[in-house]
């Protein structure tokens, strides 16, 4: 078997190459914020978040990408322009698929990971589906918190709150993809 | 079969050398994750996402003239870890200018910038997986890991391969750079993986009266596993 090409980390400076036209950089990028078409039916919602270092100080350099798979949605995001360094996505609600619970897979990269960092980003609203995922009960219950986003209600729509902590107390669970 | 992650070749999350992974390593190790659809699956890019320069870094930033500094091809085959080939998958990267200075706004080395390079591309590989990029060899960069601390001479590499499992994001570097045996984002990886992340010179590549060519094959996780077989 051929070895596998090592990981590198994306560094401070990917904002040209992978997120150009959120940075205000002269060339596009393949893929945004927003997940999904006008007309994609479903339920709209937001997902917005913070990445936090060991000692709590927020992240202005990570870049974050969801995969939704039931629609087959990719998203990307820097840290670096929303004024308090959050990350935010709009997608529909993701269906439940062979018997897990609604998810996105999330993808976390910045300077300072040599590796990135795979992740899973559940609903607070879908305890019932929750407490069955087979993914959700490999991980020490209590653990499983840090994979849950928070629903409220903000200005009419609804928003999953979803922060992201490299390491301490309240580190966010990565796997072993 | 699901290849894993070979830690044999890939770097830690703490390494502490390289400042920034003490307080953005993962402590808690990693929970093994058995996969699912949402690992089996992941974006795909067709031609339509590529512009007509994009793999031509040489001219896809051009204001007013060329971009200054020593033209080279980056080309080389993406396969799976059975030497399959990655087909018509994205690569994206980016790099330096030749004096080693990123467009980026937080990069404020004193060298000057080039206003007639942007330093950012992508491609897709064809049906056998290989892939071509025209650029300007990137100079090397200070930066303030340790005193005096340089990085090589690299660029920069993305790659989603056939599912989000098979994501890669990497550094190439050049054959010789006598700055690779101080970098300790390189040295990050275990001395097995090393070399797989320093280029080729080779004539093969290199175009007449233009171009010096350097070649990096890039091997991504996976064996081509059909996408929707459940485990
Ligand atoms: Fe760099």
């Amino acid at each position: 078997m051929a070895l596998q090409t090592p990981s590198q980390t994306v560094g401070p400076y990917f904002a040209y190459g992978l997120t150009a036209a959120q940075y205000g950089y002269d060339f596009d990028q393949i893929a945004n914020d927003v997940l999904v078409g006008d007309d994609m039916p479903g339920d709209r919602i937001h997902i917005v978040g913070r990445v936090f270092d060991g000692e709590n100080n927020l992240i202005p350099d990570a870049m974050i990408e969801v995969w939704q798979s039931d629609i087959k949605a990719f998203g990307r995001m820097g840290t670096g322009t929303d004024p308090k360094n959050r990350f935010h996505f709009e997608t529909v609600k993701p269906q439940s698929l062979d018997g897990q619970a609604p998810h996105l897979a999330i993808i976390v990269l910045m300077r300072g990971l040599l590796v990135h960092a795979y992740s899973r980003i559940y609903f607070s609203d879908e305890a019932a589906t929750n407490a069955q995922d087979v993914v959700l009960n490999s991980v020490p219950q209590e653990r499983r918190h840090t994979l849950i986003a928070q629903r409220h209600q903000v200005n009419g729509h609804t928003e999953y709150h979803f922060d992201i902590y490299m390491q301490g107390e309240l580190e966010t669970v990565f796997f072993d993809v | 079969m699901e290849n894993k992650r070979d830690w044999s070749v890939h770097p830690p999350y703490l390494h502490p050398g390289y400042k920034s992974t003490v307080l953005r390593a993962p402590s808690k190790p990693l929970i093994p994750i058995k996969h699912t659809l949402s690992e089996r699956t992941g974006p795909v890019y067709g031609l339509d996402t590529i512009g007509a320069l994009d793999n031509d870094l040489t001219k896809n930033g051009i204001k007013n003239g060329e971009p200054l500094g020593e033209r080279i091809v980056v080309a080389g085959r993406v396969i799976d870890e059975l030497g399959q080939p990655v087909r018509n998958t994205l690569v994206e990267i980016w790099q330096a200018n030749a004096a080693g200075r990123y467009i980026h706004k937080v990069d404020q080395h004193a060298a000057p910038l080039d206003p007639n390079f942007l330093g950012g591309g992508r491609c897709l590989t064809d049906n056998e997986g290989y892939y071509k990029f025209y650029t300007i060899k990137p100079g090397a960069y200070p930066w303030g890991n340790h005193p005096n601390a340089w990085r090589p001479n690299h660029i920069h590499l993305s790659l989603f391969g056939n599912n989000i499992s098979s994501r890669l994001v990497t550094q190439m570097y050049f054959p010789g750079d006598p700055l690779l045996q101080y970098d300790p984002i390189f040295l990050g990886v275990p001395p097995k993986g090393r070399e797989l992340l320093i280029s080729k010179f080779t004539l093969d590549l290199t175009e007449p009266s233009f171009a010096l060519g350097y070649e990096f094959n890039i091997v991504l996780r996976g064996n081509n596993e059909t996408p929707f077989e459940n485990k």
